[in-house]
């Protein structure tokens, strides 16, 4: 059985906190462990911060949509927007600088984490330009606690 | 105001009153910070034990803070969260910042590095 919801909010910040918090809330509700949420609302903050930063950003902010489909397995989200394709039509590899200890503080990055974080949260991810949206989808593996345990 | 400030010791503790170090909030609180630590103690410490969530344009706005305070100052992290402390580890910036369970850890004579 798959269970789904789906969302919408503005493409704000503002907005899109208050998106990605009921999302979160939703999940939790549906016996996804606390801890894997986490994991889920790092990467679907960054999937969304990327809507309202860049697919909006020469237009007026438009809607996002955000639909959740959890098999027993594992969980679909789905984030639309209308907004402008990646470039090339390509999701970003999400290289991000590395740092260690020893890297100068003026090379220190101050950005460009979004998709390194999605790439290493997301088991799976899928995007495909449709006529006038994005279509993005990230899946992560779950184990629902309200499964009972079985014993052998 | 998103930050509140003290000088405990040889540190000024900078204290993030904020759930959420996310993209609503990152220039916001980067600029706040620059108020706060514009001048002070060469150590400044930041409490982020009441942040349960930050995003990687908070966590940008943290780097910004520490090289806003120059080479001969530093920003050491105290209390970070479960979900604060699994983006710091993710992206490693783990290895670039002193990281302390608690505020008290962080404040411990035995435990700060010279």
């Amino acid at each position: 059985m798959v269970e789904t919801f789906a969302c919408s909010f503005r493409a704000t910040e503002l907005d899109a906190r208050r998106g990605i918090v009921s999302v979160v809330d939703r999940l939790k509700n549906m016996g996804i462990p606390d801890t894997r949420v986490d994991e889920v609302q790092i990467a679907l903050a960054e999937a969304v911060n990327n809507v309202v930063e860049h697919a909006y950003a020469e237009t007026a902010a438009g809607d996002v949509l955000i639909r959740c489909n959890l098999h027993p397995d594992r969980l679909w989200v789905e984030i639309r927007d209308a907004g402008v394709p990646f470039p090339n039509a390509k999701l970003p590899d999400g290289n991000t600088v590395k740092v260690d200890a020893d890297t100068p503080l003026e090379d220190l990055p101050e950005g460009g984490f979004g998709w390194f974080l999605i790439r290493e949260l997301a088991s799976d991810i899928q995007y495909q330009r449709n006529l006038d949206n994005n279509q993005l989808s990230l899946c992560f593996e779950i184990q629902l606690t309200s499964e009972p345990q079985q014993s052998s | 105001m998103s930050l509140t400030s003290t000088v405990a010791d040889d540190a000024q503790v900078v204290t993030v009153n904020a759930q959420r170090i996310d993209a609503a909030m990152a220039i916001q609180f980067k600029e706040d910070m620059r108020t706060e630590t514009d001048a002070g103690p060469q150590r400044v410490i930041l409490d982020l034990s009441s942040v349960e969530f930050i995003d990687s344009s908070g966590l940008g706005a943290i780097v910004a803070a520490m090289k806003q305070l120059g080479k001969d100052r530093r920003l050491d992290l105290a209390g970070l969260t479960p979900m604060v402390d699994k983006v710091f580890r993710l992206t490693r910036m783990d290895t670039v910042f002193n990281l302390f369970d608690t505020l008290q850890d962080a404040l411990d004579p035995e435990h700060v590095e010279h």
